[in-house]
């Protein structure tokens, strides 16, 4: 959308500007909480060591950390008592599909009980916020207000069927609910749960390169959160993001280029399937040939991790007001915690990851009611304009066009390469977050982010490797949602094996079974 | 009147979003899930698209598309007495034989997976019940699929098996004390 607009220069109207920024917030916000409690929490926190908890000794933790109103024994008796009855329901088998009472939890069963209980309030507080969504773009996922030019969604303060008065008021109490959540729940828990898992501070960080390009534009021109990048964890330095500069490799990667030793810049990109991996059952994959479906996306000749903590650590590293001021909150909290002073170097870490991924949380949430006033501010004006339509036509569209749109998705840096030839589509390349972060090798043997991450991770099993899917997890990676077949023999869908012939000593993360279907690529388009 | 709403509607938008916030009983769901681009995976979609084409049902009979969600289709199940889910299955079977599965032998449980987009059924099912939503009667009719490759149609194998899968459909609803009628063919 943004790569049509920028092609066709238009100019979107300074609603639409306000009501994207709200709605990609609001994404953030829901994401990132999601992806704590229903997908990473459970690589810290033993679901069947909650049943040995003490419902008053977690209703003294959780009043301790926060005054969340649901904290009482009772409360937390009664989540104990539901999750009881259904590991004894005769289901306890299927619990087998996870690694509960694996060596490598470490919460106590109080602290285990009160985050099942945030697990599900979680749930409930999901359906509530996503709400936003509905109300400003028919539903959710897969919005349907977005178009090139602007939005869709009509502003018209006399119309029921429009944005009006009554959804401002109602987005501001979503977005007033969603803050407390994040305020009172979430990041009291990652705080209370940091401190037992602070050696991760020092695991999973990776060659240190950080990719933002950057988002969320204000109505002054700049992007609330910063464009730029990091090399090699150095943060005094933040350098300009020049799209030119990107390029996608195929050398270790199912595709073929004419030329495979160098990469190949979007417009010119070439997505030409070429499988030349195992067959079934994938007993051996050759890192050294080609093994994946990724390619390798590179800044220069630079890999790049992108989300959360990228995003974090550009605005940090230049100097932006809300998030130096909350990162250092949450290092002080757990310096406190720790008896020792942690430092910003601790964010280049799989906890650093998690810890981000908060703190943008609670920067985020707390700026949605900003974008909503200024919203109303604007329609009080008189200003209802939602679409620019001038290039709607594509008889006013010039002969040729080329250009690229960007975005910051929850997962990270999104871009799309459009080239525009006589009316229609010469060639669309699209570099989503979890091929920048899950990229393979490149030409020059260089591995993604995730690859350098892994390396050095202590395994204390490596049948239930516990310990690679928290720093995977960490990046919150995208895929096989287009898939959910149900195994109804109970088998393990997704099976996550250490190979120790991997000549790259790092354990190499694969998947069998139906994931395979992953190949085709996610259907959610959130990446 | 039953609906079928797209795939991934939420509750603000459809009829039968607001009878859940209305609180109103939803005595039955039928609940087909699956991906409509993935030829064979997309089963359950084509079966309860069929159904609403070819048969009335009653009011308290409701009708979902799940497509790919996964939790988000909790919210759906808060007053549902009785839950009838069609998916395509991994049963270890010839392709195209059907599997009828009842209360706890459908499988709930939280599994071990790369992304949160995996959150599937069997997840969203323990979910409900330590949420205390879980239906009082659940059955599910599945499918195992033969083609897992993008596409809109479903194989040979599977198709012919999508009326006898909607006659299963029918006895349950008898079962449960639902009577459905054939729609008038236009004239």
């Amino acid at each position: 959308m943004r790569a049509v607009e920028d092609a066709l220069g238009v100019t979107i109207p300074n609603n639409a500007r306000i009501l994207r920024n709200i709605l990609e917030g609001i994404q953030y916000v829901q994401d990132h909480v999601i992806h704590f409690y229903h997908l990473h929490a459970l690589d810290w926190v033993d679901v069947v060591s909650a049943l040995d908890a003490d419902p008053a000794g977690t209703s003294e933790l959780a009043q301790s950390i926060s005054d969340w109103p649901k904290s009482s024994t009772t409360y937390f008796q009664g989540v104990k008592d539901r999750l009881a009855a259904y590991v004894n329901s005769g289901q306890l088998g299927p619990f087998g599909n996870a690694y509960w009472g694996h060596p490598a939890y470490k919460l106590p069963p109080e602290a285990n009980l009160m985050a099942v209980a945030h697990y599900l309030e979680a749930l409930d507080w999901q359906r509530d916020v996503i709400r936003a969504h509905a109300l400003l773009g028919s539903k959710n996922p897969h919005l349907q207000t977005y178009l090139a030019g602007g939005m869709a969604t009509p502003i018209d303060p006399t119309s029921q069927a429009a944005i009006n008065a009554d959804t401002i008021a109602m987005l501001k109490d979503l977005f007033g609910r969603a803050k407390t959540f994040v305020d009172k729940v979430y990041l009291p828990d990652v705080l209370a749960v940091a401190p037992f898992y602070l050696e991760w501070a020092g695991i999973g960080g990776g060659d240190g390169n950080f990719l933002s390009y950057g988002d969320f534009p204000e109505a002054d021109g700049t992007q609330w959160l910063p464009s730029g990048y990091i090399i090699g964890k150095d943060l005094s330095k933040v350098y300009p993001v020049d799209q030119n500069e990107i390029t996608e490799h195929v050398s270790h990667s199912w595709y073929e280029y004419d030329d495979e030793s160098k990469g190949l810049h979007p417009y010119d990109g070439e997505t030409r399937p070429k499988y030349t991996g195992p067959e079934p059952p994938y007993n051996y994959l050759n890192v050294e040939d080609k093994y994946t479906w990724m390619k390798a996306p590179r800044v220069g000749k630079n890999p790049m991790e992108v989300g959360p903590l990228a995003r974090m650590l550009v605005a940090y590293a230049s100097g932006h007001k809300r998030v130096v001021e909350t990162v250092d909150f949450v290092l002080g909290a757990l310096s406190k915690a720790a008896g020792a002073s942690i430092g910003a170097e601790a964010l280049f870490s799989t906890l650093g990851r998690t810890a981000a991924r908060c703190i943008e949380t609670v920067v985020t949430a707390e700026k949605l009611n900003g974008w909503v006033d200024e919203l109303a501010a604007s329609i009080a004006s008189g200003d209802y304009e939602i679409h620019a339509n001038e290039m709607w036509d594509p008889n006013n569209w010039p002969a040729e066009a080329k250009c690229w749109g960007f975005t910051e998705a929850p997962r990270g840096s999104l871009g799309h390469w459009i080239h525009i030839k006589d009316q229609k589509i010469e060639n669309y390349q699209a570099i989503v977050p979890s091929t920048w972060n899950c990229s393979p090798r490149d030409s020059l043997n260089q591995p993604g982010p995730y690859e350098a991450a892994l390396v050095g991770t202590p395994i204390a099993d490596e049948k239930m490797p516990l310990e690679v899917l928290r720093t995977i997890h960490s990046f919150d990676p995208c895929m096989a949602c287009g898939v959910h077949l149900l195994d109804v023999d109970g088998n393990e869908i997704n099976q996550i094996s250490l190979d120790a012939a991997d000549h790259f000593s790092n354990p190499l993360l694969r998947m069998r079974g139906k994931s395979n279907i992953t190949e085709s690529g996610p259907a959610c388009g959130c990446s | 009147m039953a609906k079928v709403s797209p795939a991934d509607s939420n509750f603000t938008n459809n009829a039968y979003a607001d009878r859940v916030l209305d609180g109103s009983p939803v005595q039955t769901l039928i609940l087909g899930v699956g991906n409509l681009l993935m030829s064979d995976e997309g089963v359950g979609v084509h079966v309860i698209q069929r159904l609403v084409a070819d048969y009335q049902l009653p009011e308290e009979v409701q009708v979902l598309d799940g497509g790919t969600l996964g939790m988000d289709l909790l919210y759906y199940l808060e007053g549902t007495e009785n839950l009838l889910l069609i998916d395509a299955v991994q049963a270890s079977k010839e392709p195209g034989t059907l599997v009828r599965l009842e209360g706890e032998d459908v499988p709930a449980f939280m599994s071990i997976k790369i992304s949160p987009h995996q959150l599937g059924v069997p997840d969203m099912l323990a979910a409900a019940h330590l949420m205390d939503v879980y239906p009082q009667r659940i059955v599910l009719w599945g499918v195992q699929p033969e083609l897992m490759e993008i596409g809109l149609d479903l194989s040979p194998t599977v198709e012919v098996k999508v009326d006898t899968i909607i006659e299963n459909i029918l006895d349950q609803l008898q079962a449960w004390g639902h009577t459905l009628t054939p729609q008038e063919m236009p004239v």
